[in-house]
């Protein structure tokens, strides 16, 4: 640790304290508590001091948010702003400037800013690099044309993370940059993307001749790659990191049907109800250890190997309910469309769980792209020959 | 869940996995390995010296009061760990994991029992449990030997473990009273033990037959069924650590094979169907780390949670292992098929495995009780 008074448990349990007694939950606004917790460096303790943290140990901040629940203090929503907290602050953090720093991370964290993430097109996917959506330099701002796809929560967002491409005659990785998008600028036109679950949680992005300031930028201009980069890392980060009990989550809907519904029993059913119960609740620990190591600031490569198994569980265990489930499992609860502004995974009934289980293999990088990811960068595995590498992106064919 | 289990591993067990792969890199390389699976003496008995006494790998679990180092089964289960990863040829199941934590599982005050167990502690004498391998945690007490009226035991044990070099028999068997534990010189009158041809060529097992044989009495009806029961369960769970370190090995060697084999111009490990499987196979090692050490955290706490942390490790580390293994083979092409090259001793012990101290399905079932998830 940098500072001369090390942050402990202890002293975080006394700052938790000090806040309560300034600003009693019962009485403060919401938002007047999460601005204190926030300048208290109580928000992420890991963050720097002045931005919401106190430069400690990231496994400090359970002490902390279990010290304020248990006081009934208010929380900031984190599944309402999980793309603003798991992808946008840690960009921020890593490559803004002071001024972006000050200016973006404490709204994103209260809540009052919602983030949205502009990065997959139509053409670019799981080749996220090859996209084309053009920023060109005017004067002190950018001038930004092009269609994002598969963008969470857009419709409810203040703020997006945006890649655009600001040189075509270069290798594709090379020309890249990286902004601040204001959701709210004129040529930004939001329309549902409605899902095989007959909602539209996610949106297509039209910008056209959208302006952001250069003073939106985040990181070099031809460096966005590189700053994307770090984007995705946290993005794994946040899909596989979170704690939850033994039968928490899907397993836990599934057993409570089993235990209730004798009727529905099956040898086979039962076969492979146990096999997964065994692969969650090792995933659940494999999760467990992941946060361990990261605790004493040894973060491993697990983290990838987290999401493919959990997506891979998720879509069994969602199949194997609506088998379960006999003539129900014919049913569907509701296909009208919606624009829900949060995702639960294991929300509404059985059919709408085994849908949206389908995208847990899509979004934050396909299986396919985390299996080269963990050959390659964990197990040093070669690449495939890159046939894109060297040629200037107006040349790849598409 | 009393505490928070502990899944990583400390810094002491980190150096303790140092010694021990050492002494196995330079005492149990896989020619020499697989040249003793064929000689006249199986088991390496030298390394065994080193490992048991030198290192004190056999009295880890051990209180120090009983000739012990007083740690626990998280460091029994980090030197299985090595031993997966070598398929070093030495009698660590039978006598530090089965034959010690059953005699651990019974009255450590008992004469006999005070006795033995500094002797196995220091690796001076070798154990084995006289139940076949297959045996699993929550069975019936076997009945297969009976006390006679002289004191005496008779009966036959099939596919023990380790049995063809222990000195020491722990046997389960029935008297007049019910179930009981004794501890028989395997050298004693009217004992034999007959080497099995085993399917794992580097872990040998036995049929063990006892005819009238003198024995001492180490647990009587009270204790000799929990001490049992501890045995085989120590023995499931840490068999996960045993199971880890084949499936880490077999993922280890078929990543360093595939970057150095070249095909259609190209390193074999640059094709996206070969890589794809590795992957596959590296999150599962990632998956049975994580229950196999919740399986040793939990014998080594003694958690309420020991019999599902079993279940699930050994049901979990055994599918994997013998994945593992086969991947290797397959991945390895036509010279993971061949005698010469190692991979087939890893295969043998990993399948072997499986069927120890309960299958992976017996596990599961086991589980559906302990999870209130009833067929």
């Amino acid at each position: 640790m940098s500072t001369t008074t090390a942050v402990n448990a202890e002293r975080l349990r006394g700052l938790v304290r000090d806040l309560l007694a300034a600003h009693d939950p019962a009485t403060t606004d919401r938002l007047a508590f999460l601005r204190a917790r926030f300048d208290a460096g109580l928000a992420w303790v890991h963050f720097p001091a002045g931005l919401g943290g106190l430069d400690a140990p990231r496994s400090l901040q359970s002490v902390v948010d279990s010290a304020l629940a248990a006081a009934g203090a208010p929380d900031n929503n984190p599944r309402r702003i999980g793309i603003g907290l798991g992808m946008a602050a840690p960009t921020v953090l890593a490559f803004g400037t002071p001024e972006q720093r000050e200016r973006f991370l404490p709204p994103l964290w209260t809540g009052e800013e919602v983030w949205c993430q502009l990065f997959s097109e139509p053409g670019a996917g799981s080749d996220l690099a090859a996209l084309s959506t053009r920023a060109v330099r005017d004067g002190d701002d950018w001038v930004v044309t092009g269609q994002k796809v598969w963008t969470s929560g857009a419709h409810a967002a203040q703020f997006a993370i945006l890649v655009t491409r600001t040189d075509q005659d270069v290798p594709k990785h090379q020309g890249m940059t990286y902004f601040v998008c204001d959701m709210k600028a004129p040529g930004i036109d939001v329309r549902p993307l409605r899902q095989i679950t007959g909602e539209a949680e996610f949106n297509e992005v039209f910008l056209t001749e959208v302006r952001i300031p250069d003073a939106h930028r985040l990181g070099k201009v031809g460096e966005g790659w590189k700053v994307a980069q770090t984007t995705l890392m946290n993005e794994r980060v946040a899909i596989g990191g979170h704690e939850i009990p033994r039968e928490g989550a899907l397993l836990g809907k599934v057993t409570a049907t089993w235990r209730a519904r004798p009727e529905l029993r099956t040898p086979e059913l039962h076969d492979r109800l146990l096999k997964l119960w065994v692969e969650v609740e090792s995933l659940r620990l494999t999760s467990g250890r992941l946060r361990q190591q990261l605790a004493v600031g040894a973060p491993g490569p697990e983290g990838s190997a987290v999401k493919l198994a959990f997506s891979e569980i998720n879509q069994a265990l969602s199949g194997l309910e609506i088998e379960l489930m006999g003539e129900e499992g014919l049913r569907y609860d509701d296909w009208t469309m919606r624009r829900p502004e949060t995702v639960d995974f294991n929300g509404r009934e059985p059919g709408y769980r085994y849908l949206r289980a389908k995208g847990n293999s899509i979004e934050g990088g396909t299986s396919e792209v985390l299996r080269n990811i963990i050959a390659e960068r964990v197990l040093g595995l070669p690449s495939e020959p890159r046939v894109d590498k060297d040629v200037a992106w107006k040349d790849l064919p598409r | 869940m009393t505490t928070t289990p502990d899944l990583l591993y400390s810094e002491v067990e980190e150096d303790l996995r140092s010694s021990v792969r050492a002494l196995l890199t330079d005492g149990a390389e896989p020619s020499a390995v697989l040249a003793r699976t064929e000689s006249t003496e199986p088991y390496d008995l030298k390394l065994w010296r080193t490992l048991a006494a030198d290192l004190g790998a056999a009295g880890l679990a051990v209180p120090e009061e009983l000739g012990g180092h007083g740690a626990s089964a998280r460091e029994v289960a980090l030197v299985l760990e090595e031993l997966g990863r070598s398929v070093a040829p030495v009698p660590f199941l039978g006598s530090v994991v089965l034959a010690t934590s059953a005699l651990l599982g019974a009255d450590t005050s008992q004469e006999v029992v005070a006795e033995l167990l500094p002797r196995l502690a220091a690796g001076d004498l070798i154990g084995a449990l006289t139940v076949p391998l297959t045996a699993q945690p929550g069975a019936v007490f076997p009945d297969a030997v009976k006390v006679g009226a002289d004191g005496t035991l008779t009966g036959r044990i099939g596919t023990v473990v380790d049995a063809s070099s222990a000195e020491l028999l722990v046997v389960p068997a029935v008297g007049p009273d019910g179930p009981r534990l004794y501890a028989v010189n395997s050298s004693a009158t009217g004992a034999s033990v007959t080497e099995i041809v085993s399917l794992d060529l580097t872990r040998r097992i036995a049929d063990v037959g006892l005819e009238k044989t003198p024995a001492r009495l180490v647990a009587g009806p009270n204790h000799a069924p929990a001490a049992l029961e501890h045995a085989l369960t120590t023995g499931a769970g840490l068999m996960a650590s045993e199971q880890l370190g084949i499936a880490e090995w077999c993922l280890t060697e078929t990543v360093r094979y595939l970057k150095q084999r070249y095909q259609f111009g190209r390193q074999v490990g640059s094709f996206q169907a070969l890589k794809h499987r590795l992957a596959n196979l590296y999150m599962e090692v990632v998956n049975a780390r994580a229950a196999a050490r919740y399986a040793a955290d939990a014998l080594a706490t003694g958690s309420e949670d020991i019999p599902i942390a079993v279940a699930i490790a050994k049901s979990r580390c055994s599918m994997i292992a013998v994945h593992a293994a086969e991947e290797a083979i397959q991945l390895h092409g036509g010279i993971g098929m061949t005698w010469e090259h190692p991979a087939h001793l890893y295969l043998k012990r990993a399948k072997s495995d499986e069927l120890a101290l309960g299958t992976p399905g017996k596990h599961r079932a086991t589980l559906a009780g302990l999870i209130n998830l009833p067929g």
